[in-house]
């Protein structure tokens, strides 16, 4: 596990109060104040989070902000390498036939009876930690449940990018939370530190590593990313508390 | 906060006959949830004490893991279910 010890120097300084983080607000809920460039980082981190877990095409409200707007290196496929708004290996091209596409009743019907899900581990490394088997031992075990819970893990992980969507607005500002939403952001903040600390092989000598790592190295732009997520997850439990 | 749930008291007799064995929730370390949040998750999936949470927390984080709960081989699957939305790198184990 990790801590965040003190904000650093990626926790950006284009606004003061965007430096603060969340807290916690009367009545329940969390607040944050966010510049464009935040927001973008955000909204970009989480729509990949979602494609990465088989959205359906059409459902996700993606950023469409100016490509400067993402922060640096964002414009890049953060977790799969691909060009953003292109499609997961597999998934249905979204023009305009198949955006608009009603849900198949038997793709309900096979979800009902727990038949639509895999019973393998994913190979990509992030959907694999993102999704991991729940038995360490027993390889039937774990097919199976991942047969049966894996679609709803995966709907889960989706339906929380897209609740980061629907209140972060890409031009920032004032974000006001839910305590239901805050509880929301907490998962899909943590799904993309998870997915970012695959990517990045983020191991507990992280701080040392990033104050190592050469500012040229492309991984760099990423490491600052994670820790500022790291310090903005951090904040918003401790609003939550 | 979710309140505790009332913890289902064993009998302690010896003439007691233990349906079977139990099942448990582990929770294994792993270098990025944070230990704040590891800790919240107990207490809100679980509805746990802060000071319990923390515990459990410390375990996982020192020990490279932890029993978080026993029960049925089903409820120890729900509980992982929860956990895997939480982002939490949970099993289940027959507990020997």
């Amino acid at each position: 596990m990790s801590f965040r010890r003190k904000r650093g120097a990626g926790d950006s300084d284009e606004a003061g109060e965007a430096l603060n983080g969340f807290r916690g607000v009367r009545g329940g809920g969390a607040t944050a104040t966010f510049v464009p460039s935040q927001a973008g980082i955000i909204r970009s981190l989480v729509s990949q989070i979602a494609e990465l877990v088989g959205a359906e095409p059409g459902t996700l409200e993606t950023g469409t902000g100016e490509p400067g707007q993402a922060g640096p290196g964002l414009t890049d496929d953060a977790f799969t390498g691909r060009a953003p708004d292109r499609p997961a290996p597999g998934a249905t091209a979204p023009d305009s036939a198949s955006a608009g596409r009603p849900p198949d009743p038997l793709d309900d019907l096979a979800r009902l009876l727990g038949q639509s899900g895999p019973a393998t581990p994913p190979d990509d490394p992030v959907l694999a930690r993102l999704l991991p088997d729940a038995y360490r031992e027993d390889t039937e075990a774990a097919g199976d449940f991942r047969r049966f819970t894996e679609q709803e893990l995966r709907n889960g992980k989706a339906a929380a990018a897209r609740t980061v969507l629907a209140t972060l607005p890409e031009e920032g500002g004032r974000v006001r939370l839910s305590d239901e939403e805050a509880q929301v952001w907490l998962r899909a903040l943590n799904d993309v530190r998870l997915a970012l600390g695959v990517r990045l092989s983020i191991t507990a000598d992280f701080e040392a590593r990033v104050a190592d790592l050469d500012p040229a190295d492309p991984r760099s732009a990423y490491m600052w990313i994670y820790d500022w997520l790291t310090f903005l997850q951090e904040t918003l439990v401790r609003a939550l508390w | 906060m979710s309140v505790a749930p009332a913890e289902v008291q064993r009998p302690e007799t010896y003439e007691e006959v233990v349906p079977d064995t139990p099942w448990v929730t582990i929770v294994w370390n792993d270098p990025v949830n944070l230990m704040s949040y590891v800790t919240y998750v107990f207490q809100h999936v679980f509805g746990y004490s802060k000071r319990k949470a923390e515990k459990l927390m410390l375990d996982v984080h020192q020990k490279g893991r932890a029993v978080v709960s026993s029960g049925t081989r089903e409820s120890m699957e729900r509980d992982v279910e929860v956990l895997h939305g939480y982002g939490l790198w949970a099993t289940v184990s027959h507990d020997k």
